[in-house]
């Protein structure tokens, strides 16, 4: 689907209204605040909030500081790009983030110390840098990471998050003009755990960043990955993959914020639903700005839902404020196992069980391909395996 | 020593007017060794014949059976079947997004055998397979049939015939949207096959011109989901110079 005349107008009157103010009045922007006064507790009618099952989040909207050793962190590669700690408002942090909704609030104000990932000017890692993060069972922990990529820097941060426990979690990344940096989010939780977490980039001009959320485990995982441009030329590509059991809730919002001109987005989600209850919310919203020409911007999401009792929520949002756009499109899909792939497969001699596995595997695989690092490729189709090998194997679909 | 007996299958397909039939009552006799042409016009259940057999789950059968060496194959699962030796060429092969080439011919070929091929013979006989069948090397990493146009998407049907080497192989209209060239590659694969020691080949098509390249043994006119006649490869030239006319006033 693209964007039709119809899309357009309906934007007329915002269209408007920027005209006359900065501040574009639409429910794509919800308040921009570090006080928390401005974050009330939400009740769950609220627009960021009505998808998110507030009852199930386990304290992890309260107003508490960190209990002792809720967290165990490891650094993953050089450790020497880990240069220390920022305080609240300590340049650069706060140059990207500033919390939209009461999680990222209740992150930063129970994160004194932000960690502070910075890698120089010029500087190419062939290695990917990152930390893996174990919450304790029962544990609150927050935290606040600030990744800083220098200008013409290349590398890839990875953080991992694993274990159980209620996590708050803000990552800010700052992509400096002409740098290339790819972050990955690993959310492969206990049953029980429950993440919230906001990932803010500013990408710089000409810079490119790559956002990649894999979500295989947690009770409830709700990420907001939002990105906005420091100038014309940058380029955003938002992946994910996410594979939902039983009771699980997987929540990724999207927010794309194309506030300059000649910049791109491209915003990818798959995933896939199995079991009583498992719930998976997908919202992409993306809004043009009117200064954004020659913007171009894509998003989709397909859901493959593997057995009754799933729910795939699935929600594109463009907003449009300048005609002068190179191309804007969505498309949203959810479905069954496709009969015909698996009728080939069988009639192959491949069994129904790994017919199903095997369309699964391409299903994700199509998306894995087009990220473009061979070594991340290969971390992540073992891990797509591995969760396969899991779940899929020995089940009747 | 195989042997593919159909016999009075009759089959139905559902519609939102209820079940319609489509076969009628075919039955067939294919011996190992030998290649049937089943000819028919468009709509006259060829395809259905050729799905039925292999067990899409679309089509419900309403009477008769089929064997294979005397195993009752319509007890049998889509993939046991396979396992027992059929192959159905699809006319319309189905794309499979993310999957490889390599690792779907694998993971059918290690189905097939009960063990996972020995790796090194293995990327050679891959490797060799494609390119008798014109496709280079580079497919081996695509995935399977996307993107692929038609000819190259039959081609890649006969390399997993060769491949897989069944017991007996059901070609729907593999010839159909070939160019000559192509043609020429493909009969010379299904040829192959039936060089190999005890094959059978059921061989669907609308026209007479792979029959100049795949010599049939047997040749059955299809039409109104049965087979209306029967004869030696000479009844294949009658349809050549006079079309399925006669049969189908027949049949009204
Ligand atoms: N779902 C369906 N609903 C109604 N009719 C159907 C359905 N599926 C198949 N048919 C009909 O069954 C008949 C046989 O179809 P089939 O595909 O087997 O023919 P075919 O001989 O292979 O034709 P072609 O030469 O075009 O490949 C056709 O008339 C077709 O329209
Ligand atoms: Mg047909």
């Amino acid at each position: 689907m693209t964007v039709t005349d119809a899309a357009a107008e309906q934007t007329a009157d915002a269209v408007a209204s920027a005209l006359e103010v900065d501040h574009v009045e639409s429910h794509l922007h919800p308040v921009s605040s570090f006080d928390l006064a401005d974050h009330p507790m939400p009740t769950g009618r609220e627009e960021i909030w009505r998808f998110t099952p507030l009852k199930r989040l386990a304290g992890a909207l309260d107003d508490a500081p960190d209990d002792t050793d809720a967290l165990t962190v490891e650094t993953i590669g050089d450790a020497s790009y880990v240069v220390g700690t920022l305080a609240p408002g300590q340049h650069p942090r706060g140059a990207a983030l500033v919390p939209d909704d009461r999680a990222s609030a209740l992150a930063s104000r129970h994160a004194p110390e932000a960690v502070h990932v910075r890698v120089p000017a010029d500087t190419e890692l062939d290695e990917p840098i990152g930390h893996r993060l174990t919450g304790a069972a029962g544990k609150r922990s927050h935290r606040h990471t600030v990744i800083e990529a220098g200008t013409h820097s290349r590398a890839t941060y990875v953080l991992d998050h694993r274990g159980s426990g209620v996590h708050a979690g803000n990552v800010e990344v700052v992509v400096g003009d002409g740098a290339d940096l790819t972050v990955v989010t690993l959310q492969d939780w206990d049953d029980d755990a429950v993440h919230v977490g906001t990932h803010e980039a500013v990408v710089g001009r000409d810079a490119r960043y790559r956002h990649i959320a894999v979500t295989f485990g947690g009770s409830v995982v709700r990420t907001s990955s939002n990105v906005h441009y420091a100038g014309p030329g940058g380029d955003a590509e938002l992946l994910g993959l996410y594979f939902a059991d039983a009771g699980q809730h997987f929540e990724h919002r999207l927010f794309v914020d194309h506030n300059a001109p000649r910049t791109k987005s491209n915003v990818v989600y798959k995933g896939a639903l199995q079991g009583e209850r498992a719930r998976t919310v997908w919202i992409g919203n993306v809004l043009i700005r009117k200064v954004a020409e020659g913007i171009e911007t894509y998003e989709e999401n397909r859901n493959l839902v593997l057995t009754d009792g799933c729910q795939a929520d699935s929600v594109p949002n463009l907003e449009i404020e300048t005609g002068e756009i190179e191309g804007a499109g969505h498309a949203s899909a959810t479905a069954r196992f496709d009969d015909e792939q698996l009728f080939y497969l069988r009639s192959r001699g491949v069994s129904d069980e790994e017919s199903r596995r095997l369309v699964l595997h391409g299903f994700f695989q199509d998306l894995i391909r087009k990220i473009g690092l061979p070594e991340l490729e290969e971390k992540l189709t073992a891990a797509v395996e591995d969760e396969l090998a899991r779940n899929v194997a020995g089940k009747v679909l | 020593m195989s042997t593919l007996q159909i016999t009075d299958l009759q089959v139905s397909v559902d519609t939102e007017d209820g079940p319609k039939e489509i076969l009628k009552g075919v039955t067939l006799t294919i011996d190992s060794g030998e290649t049937h042409a089943i000819m028919g016009p468009n709509g006259s259940g060829k395809s259905t014949l050729a799905y039925s057999i292999a067990g899409h789950p679309k089509y419900t059968i309403t009477g008769g059976s089929v064997t294979l060496d005397g195993e009752d194959v319509l007890a049998m699962s889509v993939d046991e079947r396979a396992r027992a030796g059929l192959f159905l060429a699809m006319q319309y092969p189905v794309e499979v997004p993310g999957v490889s080439v390599a690792n779907f011919l694998r993971t059918a070929k290690t189905a097939i055998d009960g063990e996972a091929p020995k790796l090194r013979t293995w990327v050679k006989d891959v490797n060799g397979a494609l390119e008798k069948l014109n496709l280079d090397s580079s497919f081996s990493a695509r995935s399977v049939n996307e993107g692929f146009s038609g000819g190259e998407k039959k081609r890649h049907e006969i390399a997993q015939l060769e491949l897989l080497d069944p017991k007996v192989a059901i070609l729907d209209e593999t010839d159909s949207g070939l160019d000559i060239d192509a043609l020429k590659v493909v009969s010379e694969g299904v040829n192959r096959f039936r060089e190999r020691e005890g094959k059978g080949v059921l061989l669907i098509t609308h026209y007479t011109r792979i029959l100049r390249y795949i010599q049939p043994d047997r040749v059955h006119v299809f039409v109104d989901g049965k087979v209306a006649e029967s004869g030696g490869p000479e009844l294949a030239d009658k349809l050549e110079a006079e079309g399925y006319e006669s049969y189908l006033g027949a049949s009204v």
